[in-house]
């Protein structure tokens, strides 16, 4: 098939099948310079930035959220063609009538988007409150069916943060699709796919899939309807790099429109951006300055994308993060580097726009990178606190090299695989259940099998290990049959129609669960090995507190007898979590990944062995317990790397901060020693880290002095975050966490 | 031959201001001088510290060689590691056949076979030249000039690259003439490509008060970073 809007490129599968890698493969241009060919903002850039900004500021001045429409449905026609600066905008399209204002999405729960809106003083329109008075919302749908024992669980914040009350996210449309294809074309391919359902046995699964195609092709039209809105035609392909910008931007613009799952991610669009570029700078249609200008444009939308969240979201998922992740870099499987100028051209955002979380760049590192892109990187990293990195050496093998990251550390191949996310389990609060004998003594639950708490005056480790065992057992079984619920009505009641549409139809699915208190839990272990612990306990016979006398190997320090603890812990709760069968065959994956609930779960949390106090906050992710390292930076970061990758196929977060004085004297110093241990620390086939280099005085100016430090960015766990935006407990979270310096 | 045991302070698993790269860094513990501007005084006691052996250590190093890159890899620091130069020579011998670039920092106070036989193991040195004037090194140090600069004209001879080094104290030797006296030090040993000059840092009150000894240099502020800067400015070619 050919289309005169591909007129210059190399011919392919791609013009046959819906095949974006075969394209990018066949046509991008590997870059291996340096940075000194990028231009900085133009004027108009700088004119539309200094608009954003005082709407930013506007919006701190209100508490958060700047505006609410609370008598629209929010989907991808009900609101008419917003803009920031009409007659000076590039790249067009916003999620409401105006930018910064919020729209109501009631399909995850009407009770979530009444609560979201009076939490900011708004109130839902009665309108809309009876229009879905007899409709099912996925919410509606999941309590229904809930058994005693989930809602116990949930309770007791044993298993937390699960996608039963707001969108599941973490679905990557393969926004791409639009731009190189047209939208018609892709109507026409799932027409097909229909048709050729027919033939097949009509059993569930085959009826479900129909109708789903049925609602993907409805809204691929309203996609192109949307685009109309703003006066474009986007049923054919992208002519040029504007249009494949714009063409891609709606098609993320109709997903968030359709949409209020936590993650929103892009995918990967900078080196399929760089073909069209490239494309129109060789034609003479573009200059660099000019590139940069589409880029930053671009960028800027995707920092004005907001969702209406609950105060009890924002606990969780603390600074109104979207997760609008965009892979950049990693290698192809032909040897040669993803990397081209437009790689660049997006991490330079972060200096023509200023420092900022979004969109969540995500270098996919691989210690074959050409050496002027990790230089680059690490200058950003050194610059601007805002990006994170992970290991494209460990992932390619798994998923090609035409994968993304969906939220914070979830790879998944681009428009062919989708996961279930699942939040995580408490596995400290399990361990503390386990010891009680089914008794959570925060909550005063009864919860799990019932058996008496652990005797004796000093806790023996195969016996625990043994009580253990039998819970995580129960709890795994119980993790997967909620989130099978959770993701049937999901699929029922909010089926995510336009980022579907942009996937093959036949999709492969993760179910992707989660623990929070790896640290915890081995150090606990430990403890309980190598120390004396003496369980204390209540009037009734409960333990509530452990006297832990001795010293005990701590993870964060390189050692192995406790390292391999918390890498056996994780391998456990996955077997476990296998044995019990996913809702659409989804495959099981696990991460270790805590976002900023940290706090929460610690909070929810009694006393545990490792002699961390009872509320006490975990350690984010995988990270070490807060100052327990004592052999420096890289033990940590070797302990970290120990967590098998195979284990964890959803990701193993590690949140690293270090001062710039520790990392070497001067900035090329400084950015030849964080190459240096990137590579080492991907090389050790770890999974994911957040590096800030940045001093904790200048977070505590910050806490005091807010207004002072508007745009202060940093990484905290697979996500990057504008420090203001934090409650206080996570801002003082934040700064109690080790920060390697010299000593 | 018999195994040596080593008396180890502590050890920090990245270093990046002692030598150059990534770098493993072993404190050894003991030191023979007093010098009043002491960081570690907890390093002091020839007594302390953990033993370990130069095959355990190099072991610990090479857990981290992924990170050390084309420069990094271990340095041995104190202390004063010369007091235990056999140990450090089989360290630093082991760390070779390991292909792990090896750097000392030390006073070079001593210079004996034992030690020669170690700088022969040695791709590096930090030689703390503390004062330019053998009166200083008198009143602050304990011993004479003349010690390290023996060691110096020792390192020139094998060609053992090398990086002078002296801790800024204000009032003391904060003058621009002393950098010059430093330069011309340099000047005179081809051997020696950098001069580092570190600011004089208080932090490690703490120790001395933990050990009820009195900080000798308690009374004097800590440099200003500028006054640093526009020292090191005075040496560009030795930066």
């Amino acid at each position: 098939m050919k289309h005169e809007n591909w007129n210059g490129f190399v011919d392919g599968i791609w013009q046959d099948e819906i095949n974006v890698r075969d394209f990018i493969q066949k046509n991008y241009t590997e870059y291996i310079g340096d940075e000194s060919f990028l231009s900085g903002a133009t004027e108009r850039t700088e004119g539309i930035m200094k608009k954003v900004q005082s709407l930013f500021a506007l919006e701190r001045q209100y508490g958060g959220v700047l505006d609410i429409d609370t008598a629209t449905v929010s989907s991808l026609t009900s609101y008419s063609p917003g803009y920031i600066d009409k007659d000076n905008e590039i790249i067009v399209g916003m999620q409401t009538n105006r930018p910064l204002k919020r729209g109501v999405n009631p399909f995850g729960g009407m009770r979530m988007a009444r609560q979201a809106c009076e939490a900011y003083g708004y109130k839902l329109n009665n309108k809309m409150e009876e229009e879905f008075r007899y409709r099912t919302t996925h919410n509606d749908g999941v309590f229904r069916a809930y058994t005693d024992e989930m809602r116990q669980a949930r309770k007791c914040h044993v298993i937390t943060g699960l996608p039963d009350a707001y969108g599941r996210g973490r679905i990557i449309g393969d926004y791409r699709r639009v731009a190189l294809y047209g939208v018609d074309r892709l109507i026409e391919e799932k027409q097909q796919d229909k048709k050729n359902l027919a033939n097949d046995h009509f059993d569930a699964a085959n009826i479900r899939l129909d109708e789903e195609l049925y609602k993907q092709i409805e809204f691929l039209g309203y996609m192109k309807e949307m685009a109309a809105m703003y006066g474009f035609d986007i049923s054919q392909p992208a002519k040029d790099a504007r249009e494949a910008i714009q063409w891609t931007y709606f098609a993320y613009l109709g997903a968030i429109k359709e949409q209020n799952g936590a993650a929103m991610s892009l995918g990967r669009v900078s080196t399929f951006f760089d073909i069209y570029i490239e494309r129109d700078i060789a034609r003479g249609l573009l200059t660099e300055e000019g590139a940069q200008e589409l880029m930053d444009d671009f960028v800027i939308k995707l920092r004005i994308a907001r969702h209406l969240r609950t105060p009890e979201y924002n606990e969780l998922f603390g600074g109104d993060p979207m997760w609008i992740t965009e892979a950049v870099g990693g290698m192809g499987e032909d040897g040669r580097s993803l990397v081209t100028k437009s790689c660049f051209r997006m991490l330079n955002t972060l200096y023509t726009l200023g420092s900022s979380p979004e969109p969540n760049l995500t270098i996919l590192w691989s210690t074959a990178l050409p050496e002027n892109f990790k230089k680059f990187c690490a200058k950003v990293s050194v610059d601007t606190d805002s990006i994170q990195y992970e290991n494209d050496d460990v992932m390619r093998p798994i998923y090609g090299d035409d994968y993304a990251i969906a939220c914070c550390v979830s790879a998944m191949k681009l428009g062919k695989q989708m996961q279930f996310f699942g939040a995580r389990c408490n596995l400290a609060k399990l361990l503390l259940i386990a010891i009680n004998g089914g008794y959570d003594t925060t909550s005063g639950m009864h919860i799990g099998p019932q058996m008496p708490p652990l005797e004796g005056d000093k806790l023996d480790f195969d016996v625990v290990m043994q009580r253990f065992d039998i819970y995580i057992a129960w709890l795994s079984h119980l993790y997967v049959n909620t989130m099978n619920i959770i993701h049937y009505m999901h699929d029922k009641y909010a089926y995510e129609k336009t980022q579907m549409a942009l996937h093959d139809t036949e999709v492969e699915r993760f179910m992707a669960f989660g623990i929070a208190g790896l640290s915890v839990v081995a150090d606990s272990l430990s403890a309980i090995k190598y120390a004396n612990v003496k369980p204390l306990r209540d009037e009734n016979g409960f333990i509530t507190e452990f006297e832990t006398v001795g010293a005990f190997p701590k993870y964060g320090n390189d050692d192995d007898r406790v390292d391999l603890l918390a890498k056996d812990m994780a391998h456990k709760v996955i077997c476990e979590l296998r044995k019990t069968k996913t809702y659409r065959q989804a495959i099981h994956t696990l991460s270790v990944l805590t976002i900023t609930s940290n706090v929460m779960y610690g909070k929810n949390t009694a006393a545990t062995p490792d002699g961390r106090g009872a509320g006490e906050p975990f350690a984010p992710g995988a990270n070490p317990m807060h100052n327990r390292e004592e052999n420096g930076a890289l033990a940590s970061l070797n302990s970290v790397a120990k967590i098998s990758y195979d284990d964890c196929r959803d990701g193993v977060s590690n949140t690293f901060s270090i001062t710039p004085e520790a990392l070497g004297r001067g900035d090329e110093e400084r950015i030849q020693n964080l190459v240096a241990i990137l590579d080492g620390y991907f090389a050790k086939k770890a999974h994911h880290i957040n590096v800030n280099v940045l001093n904790r005085e200048t977070l505590m100016k910050a806490y005091e002095n807010p207004e002072a430090y508007p745009n202060l960015t940093i990484r905290v766990s697979g996500y990057a975050v504008n420090f203001n935006k934090l409650s206080r407990e996570q801002q003082r979270e934040v700064i109690s966490r080790t920060f390697h310096e010299v000593i | 031959m018999k195994d040596s045991v080593g008396r180890v302070h502590s050890i920090q698993s990245m270093g990046t201001l002692d030598g150059p790269g990534v770098r493993f860094v072993v404190f050894m513990q003991g030191c023979h001088l007093r010098c009043k501007c002491c960081h570690n005084p907890d390093t002091w006691d020839v007594c302390g510290g953990t033993e370990y052996l130069p095959a355990e250590l190099v072991a610990k190093a090479c857990r981290y060689r992924e990170y050390f890159g084309a420069e990094g890899g271990i340095t041995v620091s104190g202390g004063e590691p010369l007091l235990q130069a056999g140990f450090v020579h089989d360290l630093f011998r082991l760390c070779h056949r390991e292909n792990i670039h090896t750097c000392l920092d030390t006073s070079g106070s001593i210079l004996n076979d034992t030690v020669r036989h170690l700088l022969a193991e040695t791709d590096r040195v930090l030689l703390d030249i503390k004062y330019t004037e053998d009166g200083l090194y008198h009143d602050h140090v304990g011993c004479s000039l003349s010690a390290p600069l023996e060691f110096l004209a020792y390192l020139d001879e094998q060609k053992i690259p090398t990086t002078l080094r002296q801790v800024i104290i204000p009032g003391i030797n904060d003058g621009k003439e002393n950098v010059l006296k430093l330069k011309e030090i340099a000047e005179k040993h081809s051997c020696v490509a950098q001069i580092e000059l570190l600011p004089f840092r208080k932090i490690c009150q703490t120790k001395y008060d933990a050990m009820g000894l009195p900080f000798p240099f308690g009374h004097i502020p800590e440099p200003k970073r500028d006054v640093i800067e526009a020292l090191q400015n005075v040496i560009p070619d030795y930066v």
